[in-house]
C-alpha cells in the first residue's frame, strides 16, 4: 500500500469546547488507484487530507490518535523537517481556488520553479525552463510567453492547470486533490478532470480526490470512501456504490442528485443538519437524520460492518439499505 | 459523459470550521497620545488593517503587472505624489547640499543685525542673535531629514522585524510582545523624551534617534503584526506549505511581499512625525541644542520674539510645516496606490 491511514483522530481546542473533526478514519490508496472521499461540509474529509499532508493548524488542531503510514513508514513519527521533505516531493496537494492558492505578488514561473529550487536545489535559470516544460505538459499554450504572467492574469482553467502542475512538478507518488474542480464552470471542469486523471496514469501516482460532487466521482474513482461527522461510514469500489448504496446517508446523497426524468418534481433532500462536532450524537452520528433509525442506532455505534470483499458500511441495518 | 451534478452546497472552509477564524485584533492600534499627525498616522495603520485582503482585487480592465508596478504606475499619475515628491526630492538636496543655495555659515551671526528684517542678500532677515534666518532654515533641513529618515529606518526594521515574527509564529512569544507594545504605547512621547533626554549630554543626533525608535517601534510593530496574520491566512501560504516551502521562505518569499504595503505607508507618514517630533523635542530644550541648526531650536529661540521679530519664527515654522505635510501626502498617496480596494 502507498498509503494507509489508520484509525486518525483530529480535534479542534476552540473556545466553545472541543470539535471532534475526525473520529478513527481508516482509509487506504494503492499507486495508480483513485480513492474518491465523500461528504458534505465538515464531515472531517479535507481535515483528514490535511493531517496526511501534515499541513493542519496546530493549535488550535490536534492529532489525538492514529498512524498515517506512508511507503510504510508512520508520517507521525517524523520530524517537521523530515516532514516538510516529503511534502512536494512525495506527496503534494491541489487546493480548490487556484487563485487563491496562488501568490499574487509573483509570477507563477518562480512559483513552479520554487518546487526545484526548494527541493532540488536548482538555480533560478534551470528552474525557470523546468517551470516551461511544465506548463507545456498541462497544456497552457504559449507557456514560454506566459511563464513570467501573474495568477491574476490567467483564466480559472489555466489557473487549476498550473496548481497541477505545481503538485505534479517533483513526481510524487501520492497527490491528494481537495476538491479541485468546484471553483470552476462545468465545461473546464471537465477538461481539468481528464488532465489529471491522465497524468495520474501517465506517472501512476496514488490519488486522492475530496469532493461532494458524486458526478466528478463516478467518472474518474476507483474506489469511493463516505464520510459523516468525522467517519467513515461506506467505502466501496465506485460502481457498487452506484448500484446499491449500503447506507442510508450514501442512498440520501445519490437520491439528492438532480435527474432529468423528475423534471418539475420536488429535489430530495436529506432532512435535518449535519451534527455539531462538539457535540456528536450518540450511538450512530447519522441517526437522528436516518429514515431507517431503530433504538440500537441511537446507543451503539455501528463498526464498520464487512459487506462483502471489498465493501464496508457502518450501518446495522446494511443488509435492509442494500436490498431496499 | 458525467451525471447532472447536484448544486454545490454553501460551503464553509472545512479545516477552519470548528475554529472561529483568527482576525488582528479589534482596535489593535491605539491612539499614541502624540496628538496631531502621529494619531493620522495610526489611523492610516488601522483602515489599511480593516482592507487588507491581499493585493488580488479586481485589477484593471488593460494589461496589469505586478501590485508594484500597478502602484507605481498609479503613483505617477498622481499630482499629489508628484507636489510632494519634489518637495521632498528638493529637501534631499539641501539636506546634502546646503551650500548650492547659500552663501554664508549658519553659525556666523552679528548681533549688531538682531532682529532686521528682510534686506538684500538676507532675504529671510535676521534672528535674535543676528543669525541669516535663510541659511539657517536651509540648513536646518539636513537635521531634520536625517533624524526623520535615520528614525523611520530604525522603527520599520525593527518593528517590522519583532511584529511580523510575533505575527507568524504566535503563541507565547506574540503574547509577551503584544504586552509590551501596550507599555509602550502608555508612554506619552514628550514626557517620555522630557525624561529620557534631559540626561543626555551627547549633542549628536543619535540619542534623539534612539528616543524615538524606542518609542516608535510598536506601532510599526502592530501593524506588521496584524498584516502577517492576514497574510498567513491566505491559501496560498498553505499551498506553499504544502509543497514543502520551509517557514523561512513562506515568511519572506509568501508572506513579506504580502504584508508590507501598510508597514510602508504607516512608515512615510510617521517620517513626517518624528520631524515635528525632533522640533518638538528641541523647542523643549532635550533635543538637539546649540550649535547644532535645526528648525526646533529656531522656532523655540524665536518665539521670545514673536511680537518684534516674527518672520524669525515664521521661515522654520514655515518649513517644518511644509515638510511634514509633504511626508504625509506622499504616505496618502502611497496608500492610495497600495491599496487594490480603492482602485
Amino acid at each position: 500500500m502507498l498509503l494507509e491511514v489508520r484509525d486518525l483522530q483530529v480535534e479542534f481546542r476552540t473556545r466553545d469546547g472541543i470539535a471532534k473533526a475526525v473520529n478513527g478514519v481508516s482509509y487506504a490508496v494503492d499507486a495508480g488507484e483513485t480513492l474518491a472521499v465523500l461528504g458534505e461540509s465538515g464531515s472531517g474529509k479535507s481535515v483528514t487530507a490535511q493531517a496526511v499532508m501534515g499541513i493542519l493548524d496546530i493549535p488550535p488542531g490536534r492529532i489525538t490518535g492514529g498512524e498515517i503510514l506512508f511507503q510504510g513508514r508512520d508520517l507521525l513519527k517524523l520530524k517537521e523537517d523530515e516532514r516538510r521533505k516529503v511534502r512536494g516531493a512525495e506527496m503534494a496537494m491541489i487546493f480548490q481556488d487556484a487563485l487563491s492558492s496562488l501568490n499574487p505578488v509573483l509570477s507563477v514561473g518562480d512559483q513552479l520553479g520554487e518546487m526545484f529550487v526548494v527541493h532540488r536545489g536548482m538555480s533560478r535559470k534551470d528552474a525557470r525552463t523546468k517551470a516551461v516544460e511544465l506548463m507545456d505538459h498541462v497544456r497552457i499554450p504559449a507557456a514560454r510567453e506566459r511563464v513570467k504572467d501573474y495568477p491574476h492574469q490567467f483564466s480559472g482553467g489555466m489557473r487549476q492547470r498550473i496548481m497541477i502542475a505545481m503538485a505534479l512538478a517533483l513526481e510524487p507518488a501520492l497527490i491528494i486533490a481537495d476538491e479541485p474542480t468546484t471553483a470552476l464552470d462545468v465545461t473546464v471542469q471537465a477538461q481539468v478532470m481528464d488532465l489529471l486523471a491522465e497524468l495520474q496514469r501517465e506517472y501512476h501516482m496514488g490519488l486522492i480526490l475530496i469532493t461532494h460532487d458524486l458526478g466528478v466521482v463516478a467518472d474518474v474513482a476507483d474506489r469511493i470512501a463516505v464520510m459523516y461527522a468525522g467517519r467513515i461510514v461506506e467505502s466501496a469500489p465506485v460502481h457498487d456504490i452506484y448500484k446499491a448504496p449500503a447506507h442510508p446517508y450514501t442512498r440520501g446523497l445519490l437520491d439528492s442528485i438532480p435527474r432529468l426524468d423528475q423534471k418539475g418534481q420536488e429535489l430530495y433532500a436529506i432532512k435535518g443538519l449535519p451534527p455539531n462536532l462538539m457535540n456528536i450524537p450518540p450511538g450512530c452520528a447519522f441517526n437522528p437524520r436516518c429514515p431507517m433509525a431503530q433504538d440500537v442506532c441511537r446507543t451503539d455505534v455501528p463498526p464498520l460492518y464487512e459487506v462483502s470483499g471489498e465493501r464496508r458500511s457502518a450501518c446495522h441495518f446494511w443488509r435492509e439499505c442494500l436490498h431496499d | 459523459m458525467p451525471e447532472p451534478t447536484p448544486e454545490p452546497e454553501p460551503r464553509l472552509p472545512d479545516a477552519h470550521v470548528p475554529g472561529p477564524a483568527r482576525t488582528p485584533q479589534e482596535g489593535a492600534i491605539a491612539d499614541t497620545g502624540a496628538g496631531g499627525t502621529m494619531d493620522l498616522a495610526t489611523a492610516e495603520g488601522e483602515s489599511l488593517e480593516k482592507t487588507p485582503g491581499g493585493p488580488l482585487g479586481t485589477g484593471p480592465a488593460e494589461k496589469p503587472r505586478s501590485l508594484w508596478s500597478d502602484a507605481w504606475r498609479d503613483l505617477r499619475r498622481n499630482p499629489v505624489f508628484i507636489v510632494s515628491g519634489l518637495i521632498i526630492l528638493f529637501l534631499v538636496f539641501i539636506s546634502l547640499w546646503p551650500g548650492a543655495i547659500t552663501w554664508m555659515s549658519p553659525l556666523k551671526c552679528d548681533l549688531a543685525k538682531a532682529q532686521e528684517g528682510s534686506q538684500p542678500g538676507h532675504p529671510f532677515g535676521f534672528d535674535g542673535q543676528g543669525c541669516d534666518v535663510y541659511t539657517r532654515t536651509v540648513y536646518g533641513a539636513r537635521t531634520s531629514v536625517s533624524v526623520g529618515v535615520c528614525a523611520t529606518l530604525g522603527v520599520a526594521l525593527l518593528g517590522s522585524v519583532l511584529g511580523g515574527l510575533a505575527g507568524f509564529f504566535g503563541g507565547a512569544g506574540d503574547s509577551v510582545l503584544s504586552r509590551i507594545t501596550d507599555i509602550f504605547f502608555a508612554i506619552p512621547v514628550v514626557l517620555g523624551g522630557l525624561v529620557l533626554l534631559s540626561v543626555v549630554t551627547s549633542n549628536t543626533i543619535w540619542p534623539v534617534i534612539g528616543f524615538m525608535v524606542l518609542l516608535g517601534w510598536p506601532q510599526i510593530s502592530r501593524i506588521a503584526r496584524g498584516s502577517v496574520i492576514t497574510a498567513k491566512q491566505n491559501d496560498y501560504v498553505q499551498a506553499a506549505r504544502a509543497l514543502g516551502a520551509s517557514n523561512s521562505r513562506i515568511l519572506l518569499r509568501h508572506i513579506a511581499p504580502n504584508a508590507v504595503a501598510p508597514v510602508i505607508v504607516v512608515a512615510t507618514i510617521a517620517l513626517g512625525t518624528y520631524i515635528s517630533l525632533e522640533a518638538t523635542l528641541s523647542y523643549l530644550g532635550v533635543g538637539l541644542k546649540p550649535p547644532r541648526v535645526s528648525w526646533g531650536i529656531d522656532i523655540s529661540a524665536a518665539s521670545p520674539y514673536i511680537r518684534n521679530a516674527p518672520h524669525a519664527l515664521l521661515w522654520p515654522s514655515g518649513a517644518l510645516a511644509v515638510t511634514v505635510l509633504a511626508f504625509i501626502m506622499l504616505g496618502d498617496a502611497v496608500r492610495d496606490a497600495l491599496d487594490p480596494k480603492l482602485r
